[in-house]
């Protein structure tokens, strides 16, 4: 398993799909479908991911193996016929600003993990609020480059005062000041895109 | 008889040379906060450009920092190319809808022409003014993005990605004209007074894109367009990592790169030295919540850490400090320079 998983990682920090995907389909007579998810494709973009929080790789590298793997994925399921991973209703969207790399890669990775998404694109703290009551939303992911974005989910926090929606933020932000999650009346923050992967399954733990 | 005191030019072109002058320069890259001196909206302060000279010339009697900085704001490139700019109330104008929305887009590209383009104009205008009023006294640093980074508000950033990756064809045709441009405006702020320019260049940076792919696009483009500008470049990452590039940084042929918060300056001065001047690294998200203790400290420790022997200038680490920042922490990282950043240091000893 261990030398899947470094070979599949290579391939996507390569952004070698053609490569990535033989090696998966390959797999596909060792492993299980859901160790090939979880201890294959999952596993990869932690590592990557974790590899960009240290300053190993880059943020490119991130991105493009997610889309790698988002596409992927949906062959995998659409080919195997599976129901996507169980986890409470979610929705991701970038607040006010048009910097949609963050948004995208949060995207793609969960995604790719088995998750089911809803993308709101980019939306003032009013609009978000309204779709998250309209869509029944659970845990809302909000995704910022700007300061000043950031600061306005302190506005989407105060709106949805009465509910139980979980707020999980992530962007630039929230990586130079680490308090600000807080400040701002998150529920969590991720530094990376697989943070959230480990964050949704924490909260889908909690029972909401 | 009692010497002349230093100007902020002579200072900072001291630090340039890895010398040290009486004491750290350090730039207050405001852009903003020019509006909050004239107690005028963000969008009323950056729709002349008598406005900026006057906001520019009022902060830095203010806080005697050693630059003027002619930066508007970055959607300003994007819309001298017929892009939208979206105002907000408490930060710097954004870019929006952007203007390449398929591959057909970057073939119908026109060059603007900076003459013709009246927000560029309106940086122009200013930067004469700044000039006529400071002379030689204080470097004027005007801001360029390159074309290299600027295609992240010209098409967004996933679709620029892509473009690097599968579209080689297509990425050289936008650079070539990008490259144009960023030489065209370049040599015109220069012509009308600025100092030295700032290269913006955060796609370049390790936390973009890899090294093996910078050498085979960011530094390759920085280092014709560089040659083609007649002046002095800074390279600036905005927040980016820059230290498995900082090498690459100077063979292409800056003089100073603008370093992130989430990097050592003492691993960053070991690479530099004698080579490029770093400017940084105070953090500017945080800095918005700083109180005078956080402020002193954060000043003293980039000045122990980068300060001794010149080819330092205490700056952010970003190229604009956010408009949350308030007046008296910069009142106390000017004040904080000007006290523990004398030459020869002794804050070490000190602490």
């Amino acid at each position: 398993m261990a030398e899947i998983l470094y070979e599949f990682q290579k391939a996507l920090l390569s952004t070698d799909i053609i490569n990535a995907k033989r090696i998966l389909f390959e797999a596909a007579n060792q492993i299980t479908f859901d160790q090939m998810i979880e201890t294959v494709i999952v596993s990869a973009l932690e590592n990557i991911g974790n590899g960009w929080e240290k300053g190993e790789y880059a943020l490119s590298q991130v991105y493009m193996s997610g889309r790698i793997c988002e596409e992927l994925v949906e062959i995998l399921f659409s080919s195997e016929s599976r129901q996507k991973k169980p986890a409470p209703k979610m929705a991701i969207a970038m607040l006010n600003d048009y910097h949609a790399l963050g948004k995208r890669i949060v995207y793609s990775v969960l995604r790719a993990s088995g998750f089911d998404v809803l993308d709101y694109g980019r939306v003032s703290p009013e609009e978000l609020v309204q779709r998250i009551i309209n869509d029944d939303i659970k845990i809302i992911l909000i995704s910022v480059l700007m300061f000043p974005s950031a600061l306005h989910v302190k506005d989407v926090r105060n709106m949805l005062n009465q509910s139980n929606v979980k707020i999980v933020v992530g962007g630039a932000p929230f990586r130079f000041d680490r308090q600000l999650w807080k400040q701002v009346g998150a529920d969590a923050v991720g530094y990376t895109a697989s943070d959230a992967i480990e964050i949704i399954q924490s909260l889908s733990a909690g029972g909401i | 008889m009692e010497q002349k005191p230093i100007s902020s030019l002579q200072r900072v072109l001291t630090a340039l040379s890895h010398r040290e002058a009486d004491r750290v320069p350090f730039f207050l890259l405001l852009t903003m906060h020019g509006a909050k001196e004239l107690n005028i909206s963000i969008m009323e302060y950056f729709s002349n450009a008598e406005s900026v000279a006057k906001g520019q010339l009022l902060m830095q009697k203010k806080y005697h920092h050693d630059c003027l900085y002619t930066f508007f704001y970055a959607a300003l490139e994007v819309e001298a190319w017929g892009g939208e700019v979206i105002y907000v109330d408490d930060g710097p104008p954004n870019a929006g809808t952007p203007i390449i929305r398929n591959h057909n887009d970057i073939s119908r590209l026109t060059l603007p022409s900076v003459k013709d383009t009246p927000c560029l104009m309106k940086v122009l205008n200013a930067t004469r003014i700044m000039k006529e009023n400071v002379g030689d006294e204080v470097p004027i640093i005007g801001v360029v993005m390159s074309p290299f980074s600027l295609p992240v508000m010209q098409m967004g950033f996933p679709a620029y990605l892509e473009l690097i990756y599968n579209q080689p064809e297509l990425f050289k045709q936008l650079m070539a004209i990008n490259q144009e441009f960023c030489v065209d405006w370049a040599n015109a702020q220069l012509k009308a007074g600025a100092t030295a320019l700032c290269y913006f260049d955060p796609v370049s940076s390790s936390t973009i894109i890899p090294r093996e792919l910078y050498l085979k696009t960011g530094f390759s483009i920085a280092k014709s367009t560089i040659s083609r500008i007649k002046g002095p470049t800074a390279t600036h990452l905005a927040s980016g990592r820059c230290l498995p590039i900082a090498k690459d940084i100077a063979d292409t042929g800056t003089a100073v790169i603008g370093v992130s918060a989430e990097e050592n300056l003492v691993d960053i001065k070991k690479i530099c030295k004698g080579k490029l001047t770093i400017l940084g690294n105070l953090n500017g998200i945080e800095m918005s919540r700083w109180d005078a203790k956080h402020t002193i400290a954060a000043v003293k420790e980039a000045i122990i850490k980068a300060g001794s022997g010149g080819g330092f200038i205490l700056s952010d680490n970003h190229g604009e400090i956010p408009w949350q920042v308030k007046e008296d922490v910069l009142m106390t990282m000017s004040e904080t320079v000007q006290t523990y950043g004398r030459y020869p240091l002794v804050l070490g000893e000190r602490e």
